[in-house]
C-alpha cells in the first residue's frame, strides 16, 4: 500500500467522512430530542445495510476493526467506572435485587428463545439481551434528569454494577459455548475461563493499585498510549485463553486504580465514542432491515414483559431503601432501557454456527425499543406513580 | 452538628445528606472527579431533588466560605470591640540598644510606658508571660500590649534608654 493519497484511499477517505458526518449529525439530532443516539446509529446501520444507500465497500475493513475496538474500548470504560470497593459494596447493599433482577429479565428471552424452537444456546443469548439494562443510557439519563442526587438512585446503580460483575461470568460462559465444542470439552473450557476470570478479578483487586502505579504518568500521552496498549494485548490473549477479547477489556479496566484510573477513563472517553458508534452502526449494517419485520412482534412482546420485570426490580429494590412510591416509579422506569451491552451479546454471537439466525434482528429491534422508550416511560414515572397509587405520591 | 449520612453511589462518587433544624433535606454530591454538586430535596417528596447545583472547585470554595465565613465575621467585629484603643506591637531589641543585658525590672517597662510584654521571642524559642526578672538579649523581639503612645515611649526607651 503506497502512503500518498491515490485514488483508492481517498475514496476510502470519503466514505469514512461521510460516516462519521453522517453519525455526527445522528447524534446531534439525539441530543435535540434528549435520547441515546445508540438507536440512530443502529438505524443507519439497517438502512445503509439494507442497500437503500450505496453501500460502503471502500471502507469496510476499517469499520470491522474499528467495530471490534469499540467493544473492547466500551467494555474496559465499564470496568474502569467502578473500583473494588464500589463493587464489593454494591455486591453487599444490592445482591438480593440483582438476584431478582436476573432472575425476572434473563427468564423472559430465555423462554421466549425456546418458544420459538431455537437451539438451548441462542435462547440463553436472547437471555442476556433483555437481562443486561444499558449503564451508558441509564447514567447518562440519571445525568440529565438531575437524579444523580436522588435518594432511590443508590439502588438503580447498585443493580447496574452487579449486572456488570454478571457479564463478566457470563460472557466468558457464552463465548466458550459459541465455540461449538461438544459438552464435555465445553464444560472444561467453562471451567477454565471462568477460573481465569475468577483469579484475574482476586488479582486486580488486591494488587490492582501497584500495578496502576506502573501505568501512572504525568504525561497523558504516555498513559494513553500504554493503555489502549494493554487493552488490546490483553483482548487479544484472552481470544487466545477462548475467554471472550470484551471480557479481557472489562477485566484490564476494573484492574486499573486509583489516579490512573481517573485519567484514563477520562482520555479513553473520546476514543471510546468514536469506536463504540462505529460498532453500533457495523451490528446494524449485518443485518437486513427486512428480516425486522417478522421478529418485530417478538421484540414488541418481550419489551413490554421486561419493562415490566425491569420496573417491579427498581421498585422492589428502591422499596427496600425505605424510598417511596414515587422514587420506586422512578427507579424500576429507569432502568428498562437496554443498549450497549444488549448489542454486544448479540454481536458475539453474529454469524456462529448453531445461533439461530433471528437472533441478531431481534436483538437490534429489542434495542430499539427499549431505548427509546425507556428513557421517554421515566419521564412521566412521578404522574405514573400517582396514578398507580393514588393519594400516596409523595 | 447535624448527623450527615455518606452513601456511594457506584460510578458517580459519594452523596453526603442530612436534615435541616427545620426538617428540609440537603446534601452534597461529590463526584470522582472532585467536582460537587449541591443537592435540596423536595418537601412533598422527600427522595427527590428539587434543585440541583453544580459547583467546580471554586464555587464550591466560595460557598463555603459565605457559610462558614459568617461566623468568623461576627466573631471578629466582636472582639475588635472588646479591644478598641488597644495596641499590640512586635519591637526589635538592636544590638546597639542600651537595653541590652537588663532585666524587664530594671528598665521598669511598665512604670515608664504602661506597656506589658506578653512575650520575648528569642531566635525559634518563645518565652510567654516573662517575668520582671527576664533579661533581654540583642535580637529579641518583644510583644507588647499597651496604648499606642505606650509603644513609642517602649520605642524610645529600646532605641535609647
Amino acid at each position: 500500500m503506497s502512503l500518498g493519497a491515490g485514488p483508492a484511499p481517498a475514496g476510502t477517505l470519503v466514505e469514512l467522512g461521510a460516516v462519521f458526518l453522517g453519525l455526527g449529525i445522528l447524534a446531534r439530532l439525539a441530543r435535540r430530542v434528549a435520547l441515546s443516539p445508540i438507536p440512530l446509529y443502529l438505524l443507519a446501520g439497517l438502512v445503509i445495510g439494507s442497500g437503500r444507500v450505496p453501500s460502503l465497500r471502500l471502507s469496510e475493513e476499517f469499520i470491522t476493526t474499528a467495530a471490534e475496538l469499540g467493544v473492547l474500548l466500551l467494555l474496559f470504560a465499564l470496568g474502569l467506572e467502578y473500583s473494588g470497593d464500589e463493587l464489593s459494596g454494591a455486591l453487599r447493599s444490592q445482591f438480593p435485587a440483582g438476584l431478582l433482577d436476573a432472575a425476572c429479565n434473563f427468564t423472559p428471552g430465555f423462554v421466549a428463545g425456546l418458544a420459538l424452537g431455537w437451539s438451548a444456546l441462542s435462547a440463553a443469548l436472547l437471555g442476556g439481551v433483555t437481562y443486561i439494562s444499558s449503564s451508558g443510557v441509564i447514567s447518562k439519563l440519571l445525568t440529565d434528569l438531575g437524579r444523580l442526587g436522588n435518594r432511590e438512585t443508590p439502588s438503580v446503580l447498585g443493580i447496574l454494577v452487579i449486572e456488570d460483575l454478571a457479564m463478566a461470568v457470563y460472557l466468558p460462559v457464552v463465548s466458550v459455548l459459541l465455540l461449538g465444542e461438544d459438552m464435555e470439552d465445553a464444560g472444561l473450557a467453562v471451567l477454565l475461563a471462568l477460573g481465569a476470570v475468577t483469579a484475574f478479578l482476586v488479582l486486580a483487586l488486591r494488587y490492582g493499585e501497584r500495578v496502576s502505579e506502573l501505568f501512572h504518568s504525568r504525561s497523558d500521552e504516555v498513559l494513553l498510549l500504554m493503555t489502549v496498549g494493554v487493552v488490546l494485548l490483553v483482548g487479544g490473549v484472552a481470544i487466545r485463553l477462548q475467554v471472550s477479547a470484551a471480557i479481557g477489556a472489562f477485566l484490564v479496566g476494573i484492574g486499573l486504580s486509583g489516579p490512573a484510573r481517573d485519567r484514563a477513563a477520562e482520555l479513553v472517553e473520546p476514543l471510546r465514542t468514536l469506536f463504540a458508534a462505529t460498532f453500533f452502526l457495523f451490528f446494524g449494517l449485518q443485518i437486513d432491515a427486512a428480516d425486522l419485520v417478522p421478529v418485530v412482534g417478538v421484540a414488541a412482546a418481550l419489551g413490554v414483559v421486561t419493562a415490566v420485570t425491569k420496573v417491579g426490580v427498581g421498585w422492589w429494590a428502591a422499596a427496600r431503601s425505605g424510598i417511596s412510591t414515587r422514587g420506586r416509579m422512578r427507579a424500576g422506569t429507569a432502568l428498562i432501557a437496554r443498549g450497549e451491552f444488549s448489542i454486544v451479546i448479540a454481536g458475539l454471537a453474529a454469524g456462529a454456527a448453531g445461533v439461530h439466525p433471528d437472533l441478531g434482528p431481534t436483538a437490534a429491534a429489542y434495542v430499539l425499543l427499549t431505548a427509546v422508550v425507556g428513557p421517554v416511560v421515566t419521564r412521566f414515572a412521578d404522574p405514573l406513580a400517582d396514578r398507580l397509587v393514588p393519594g400516596r405520591g409523595a | 452538628m447535624s448527623e450527615v449520612r455518606e452513601t456511594p453511589l457506584p460510578g458517580v462518587g459519594i452523596r453526603y445528606d442530612f436534615v435541616t433544624r427545620s426538617g428540609a433535606r440537603l446534601g452534597v454530591l461529590v463526584h470522582h472527579g472532585g467536582r460537587r454538586s449541591l443537592l435540596v430535596y423536595s418537601v412533598e417528596d422527600p427522595d427527590a431533588c428539587r434543585v440541583t447545583v453544580e459547583l467546580d472547585g471554586e464555587d464550591a470554595l466560595t460557598l463555603a466560605e459565605l457559610l462558614g465565613a459568617a461566623h468568623i465575621g461576627q466573631a471578629l467585629a466582636a472582639m475588635q470591640q472588646e479591644v478598641q484603643g488597644l495596641a499590640i506591637d512586635w519591637l526589635t531589641v538592636a544590638p546597639s540598644s542600651p537595653a541590652v543585658g537588663h532585666s524587664l525590672a530594671e528598665l521598669a517597662v511598665h512604670t515608664r510606658t504602661g506597656v506589658s510584654v506578653v512575650a520575648v521571642l528569642r531566635g525559634t524559642e518563645t518565652i510567654p508571660a516573662p517575668g520582671a526578672e527576664a533579661r533581654l538579649q540583642a535580637g529579641d523581639t518583644i510583644v507588647g500590649v499597651g496604648t499606642a503612645e505606650g509603644m513609642q515611649r517602649l520605642y524610645a526607651l529600646l532605641e535609647s534608654g
